[in-house]
């Protein structure tokens, strides 16, 4: 769990008369991890029309805008430092987390967890100013005593039912780590809450299904986010002077049921246990996406605080609550 | 996945076939209800319904999932409790601030009838009317249908944060500080206080909102209870089981229509550290329970009839 504070070869980075005249702080080159995903791709084509951006991903960029570099690397090769060396990097957007359920926990830990940390070293070597991680605010977890609105400094519970999520609370107690160990660089940790739009995660995937099952007697309070609020939030932690944990929420929390009649999709609902047989049988021959554990969701609150992120970043959703839950079905 | 949910989307068609019909049929159940309602409290139950402060955000709901649709059928059956079987006597409403507060009071009754009369006579008694929130035990969250009805009559987790949080949206925020040894009491010890717990001082300094202490008179006398069944409640994991011989008569598990006696006392403020030492705050706790104490004493000799 912990980072050895990596040696730094004075020598490393290429002399200073090599390197390209510094832009003022704010709008030098920023490096995207994971930019082809679809949250990436938002990421980079808001930054680009302000500032150089190199977007690393292993998977090819196919539609990139012309400014934009971009490296087809895995994070865990050494052609990643090769980056940091080329051109000096003055922030670090960090996106490129693997969150696919079908995977090996062993592929998911060597990708999010020894990828994380090569990164945090070359962050730590060339003296980055500034890192920006997106964590979620699953790493609280859904709990029946949960406070209604959990703030920052609350317990990350989310591995304790569900162990598909503990990598991802490792990427975000790494990251607390390096926040303290190297105070040269800003670190900025966001928790936003279920991110919905194009996006092809668990809570978007849900909301998409055809008939959305819930569960008999719960319909728990829920917040989710756009995906261009995630993004503006991240832009809001780009700027200079920022740095912490931050909570990110997007318009007023509702109940699941109301979220579901925005759409206008039926519902069937299903006793918690008859669903919870039910789902870990469809995951065993492979008929869903949705591991049992993930239940708790639209069980049990996880809500978060977001005044931090308010008061301190600036930080405002702008989609309001339809156009959010709306957006799942956006093409 | 596409085979499950195309099977659910088939549920789903028949479900919407039939939902016209039902939706008509609640309809007319929910007006006729709502008629009903009207000729046994009153206009004036509308019209406060009209008056209640609230705090809603865009979907109809507050941020605790509140729902006042919900919340107004919850109140309307407690109030027809409140005024026609237990004829609950009222006084010093008008010592309820109308921001933010913490209700201490007594707990009576085996079951927590207490509590919804005192947020019947929030709203029916106090001025302008309040939508009383209380705090909840845990483990009523993992219940279907108990959590859902807790959460949109306005009940909350029962945990600091959360009342912290109603406090500061000054709201009216009900406790029980001797807990679960309040209502379980036998019948030999009604109306003397068991211990306070220490907690809701520490909120009422660190927020500084004023208690209004509350001495609720009748709920000791609705059922008579001899002792509780220790084994029993741990072999079953419940805080405990009383004995209540009367239970064997016929309608015996209605609680006997005792007259409720609800006295509001005068706000008390306190200064100081919340994060003093439990010595210190236990002095100040102990000011609110006397006062408590003293104002039932008073009642219980006021008192003429048990049942008028």
């Amino acid at each position: 769990m912990t980072i050895e504070a990596p040696p730094r070869p004075r020598s490393d980075p290429p002399p200073a008369s090599l390197r390209p005249a510094p832009r003022p702080r704010g709008q030098g080159t920023v490096l995207v991890t994971g930019a082809c995903g679809r949250l990436g791709k938002r990421v980079v084509r808001l930054l680009h029309r302000e500032r150089p951006v190199v977007g690393v991903d292993r998977r090819p960029f196919p539609d990139k805008p012309k400014d934009v570099r971009h490296e087809q690397v895995d994070i865990r090769r050494k052609k990643l430092k090769d980056i940091f060396r080329s051109e000096p990097i003055e922030a670090v957007i960090h996106l490129g987390v693997m969150h696919d359920p079908r995977a090996s926990q062993a592929e998911h830990h060597s990708w999010n967890v020894a990828g994380f940390q090569k990164l945090l070293e070359y962050v730590a070597k060339f003296d980055v100013p500034k890192l920006v991680v997106l964590s979620s605010s699953n790493v609280y977890g859904p709990q029946p005593d949960n406070a209604q609105f959990l703030t920052e400094d609350a317990p990350l519970l989310g591995g304790a039912r569900f162990g598909e999520i503990r990598d991802l609370i490792e990427v975000d107690m790494l990251a607390q780590g390096f926040f303290w160990k190297h105070p040269g660089t800003e670190t900025v940790i966001l928790r936003p809450v279920h991110i919905l739009g194009r996006v092809h995660n668990a809570a978007s995937n849900f909301l998409r299904l055809p008939t959305i099952p819930t569960l008999l007697g719960f319909d728990p309070m829920i917040q989710v986010i756009n995906e261009a609020d995630v993004v503006r939030a991240m832009r809001c932690a780009l700027a200079p002077g920022k740095r912490g944990i931050y909570n990110v929420a997007g318009p007023d929390p509702l109940p699941l049921s109301h979220a579901i009649r925005i759409l206008r999709r039926p519902s069937v609902p299903v006793p918690y246990s008859l669903g919870k047989a039910l789902l870990k049988r469809l995951w065993a021959f492979r008929l869903t996406t949705f591991p049992a554990p993930e239940l708790d969701h639209i069980r049990y609150v996880c809500m978060v605080d977001d005044r931090r992120a308010r008061e301190e970043l600036g930080y405002r959703p702008e989609v309001t609550i339809e156009d959010t839950v709306m957006s799942v079905d956006e093409a | 996945m596409a085979e499950t949910s195309r099977s659910l989307a088939r549920i789903g068609g028949r479900l919407r076939s039939v939902a016209p019909l039902a939706r008509r049929l609640f309809d007319s159940a929910a007006s006729s209800v709502d008629d009903w309602m009207t000729s046994k409290l009153g206009e004036e139950f509308n019209d406060r319904l009209g008056r209640v402060p609230l705090n809603l955000t865009a979907t109809g709901v507050d941020p605790f999932g509140m729902d006042p649709q919900w919340t107004k059928y919850a109140l309307a059956s407690v109030a027809l409790l409140h005024r026609h079987y237990f004829r609950t006597e009222v006084s010093g409403a008008e010592n309820v601030p109308s921001s933010r507060v913490l209700i201490i009071a007594n707990h009576s009754g085996q079951i927590p009838m207490d509590a919804a009369l005192i947020g019947a006579s929030l709203f029916m008694d106090v001025e302008p009317p309040r939508f009383m929130r209380a705090m909840v035990e845990k483990w009523t969250q993992t219940l279907p249908f108990v959590s859902l009805l807790f959460s949109r009559v306005g009940q909350v987790v029962g945990v600091p944060e959360n009342a912290k949080h109603l406090l500061t949206n000054e709201e009216a925020l009900l406790v029980f500080p001797e807990g679960i040894r309040g209502i379980s009491k036998p019948f030999s010890k009604r109306y003397q206080l068991a211990d306070f717990g220490l907690g809701f001082m520490r909120l009422a300094i660190e927020t500084r909102t004023p208690i209004v202490p509350v001495a609720v008179i009748g709920g000791e006398e609705q059922y008579i209870s001899l002792g509780n069944f220790d084994g029993l409640a741990k072999l079953l994991r419940a805080p405990n089981i009383p004995i209540l011989p009367q239970v064997l008569l016929p309608f015996g598990a209605l609680p006997l229509p005792t007259r409720y006696r609800i006295s509001f006392g005068e706000p008390m403020r306190f200064g100081g550290d919340p994060d003093d030492d439990d010595s210190i705050i236990e002095e100040k706790v102990f000011v609110v329970k006397a006062t408590i104490q003293s104002m039932l004493h008073r009642g219980l000799k006021a008192r003429k009839s048990v049942f008028f």
